[in-house]
């Protein structure tokens, strides 16, 4: 991120997050166990995955696959797809995302305000059946589209290979121990996880996914239930963690009230699978990611129904 | 006629892959109790163990999301279509 008077693009903000300590609900800790979050809610689009979509789109112009005349096109379940219609905007390619139908309103609101397209699929199939959506509209006219494919495109995890794993290792001065976050496309915690073990292969990278493939973790896979990303590979996880989703609202309300922070629901899966590690060591530092502030989230059933 | 009670994916593993079952009730909750009664295992993924629906999971009938209307009290007929969609992914159908 510039730290100058002015920056070229918004696609220049996007990374360089700041990482926070968590304190309030952490205070039942021992002075040597640590708890931080990145708070990837200040990427320009709002949540991380404006890392991987940067990352995914500049390799695809490097490779010719993506040039003018060309669109945009991916499923997904809402913040990748911000993502692109940002990037799209900004580079000047339209962008057309296929995702579930039952996404929030803000987020329709947010990729229009953007100028992409969307294509809903059924929400009963869920993200899943934006996948297979996306695949036919993509065979119907192979030509037009440029599909970044955050399920299996290597330069995915490489954003967060280049980005957020070498921005957690200076942020904590090299004592991180232990990296924990959700598991989605498996982007995040592969390619945080492959930086910061070259800096120190002790460090732990711990996976959180949903306890059961029926679940609102908007944005975590069930991975056992579901179409596995091909860039995801659990053999380089050292462990998983089951998470509820009500344990999960319960600590993004939490969140909200006492470490004065509304993230979104995976941020709160996150976090509760965070202060389990930290519950169980008697010195580290354990750094997780909240993916995006709860904005985006106030009409969906995590505060509907408070 | 019965009625058709629709199962997202992540559900269909208690309805042998089934999309849709059928049920009968005069409310929402009684078909919940008859669709655990051939499926079981259903009912605790929709209900929590206070018999509420959980808050991650929405129950439409013929569309409409049944906290506008009268929860599990909502009264169902012949013909309706049920819906029950987890919130991943958001949550409202506007």
């Amino acid at each position: 991120m510039s730290s100058g008077a002015s920056t070229p693009s918004v696609l220049d903000l996007v990374g360089n997050t700041p990482l926070v300590r968590i304190r309030a609900l952490a205070r039942d800790l021992p002075d040597a166990v640590r708890v931080y979050a990145k708070l990837e809610g200040f990427n320009p689009g709002g949540s991380v995955k404006d890392r991987p979509a940067l990352n995914m789109v500049r390799d695809g112009l490097a490779k010719g696959l993506l040039r003018p005349g060309k669109t945009i096109l991916d499923s997904t379940s809402g913040n990748t797809g911000i993502a692109l219609a940002m990037i799209g905007a900004a580079l000047g390619y339209p962008v057309e995302l296929v995702m579930p139908d039952n996404v929030s309103i803000e987020r329709k609101k947010i990729i229009q305000a953007y100028g992409a397209k969307i294509i809903f699929s059924s929400g009963l199939e869920g993200s899943d059946g934006a996948i297979r959506l996306c695949r036919e509209v993509l065979k119907n006219d192979p030509d037009k589209y440029f599909k970044p494919d955050q399920y299996f495109n290597e330069a995915n995890p490489q954003a967060h290979e280049l980005t957020t794993g070498p921005e957690i290792w200076r942020q904590t001065d090299g004592a991180v121990t232990h990296f924990v976050t959700g598991l989605g496309t498996g982007g995040t915690i592969m390619g945080t996880g492959r930086a910061l073990k070259k800096f120190n292969p002790a460090i732990q990278i711990i996976g959180v996914e949903p306890d059961d493939a029926f679940h609102g973790l908007e944005g975590l896979k069930h991975m056992a239930s579901s179409i596995v990303p091909g860039i995801f590979h659990e053999e380089e996880l050292d462990e998983k963690l089951p998470i509820g989703t009500e344990e999960a609202y319960e600590m993004v309300y939490k969140l909200g009230t006492d470490e004065g922070l509304v993230v979104g629901q995976s941020s709160g899966a996150n976090l509760v699978g965070a202060l389990q590690i930290a519950h169980r060591i008697e010195r580290g530092t354990i750094v997780t990611i909240f993916c995006d502030f709860g904005v985006r989230y106030l009409s969906t059933n995590l505060w509907a129904s408070r | 006629m019965p009625i058709s009670v629709r199962i997202p994916t992540p559900l269909r593993k208690f309805t042998a892959g089934a999309e849709s079952v059928s049920a009968s009730g005069a409310t929402v909750g009684a078909l919940v109790e008859d669709v655990e009664s051939r499926h079981p295992g259903l009912k605790e993924r929709i209900c929590d163990d206070a018999g509420k629906v959980r808050r991650f999971v929405n129950v439409y009938v013929n569309g409409e999301d049944i906290r506008f209307l009268g929860s599990l009290d909502t009264p169902v007929k012949d013909g309706d279509e049920i819906s029950i969609v987890p919130a991943i992914a958001g949550g409202t159908r506007a």
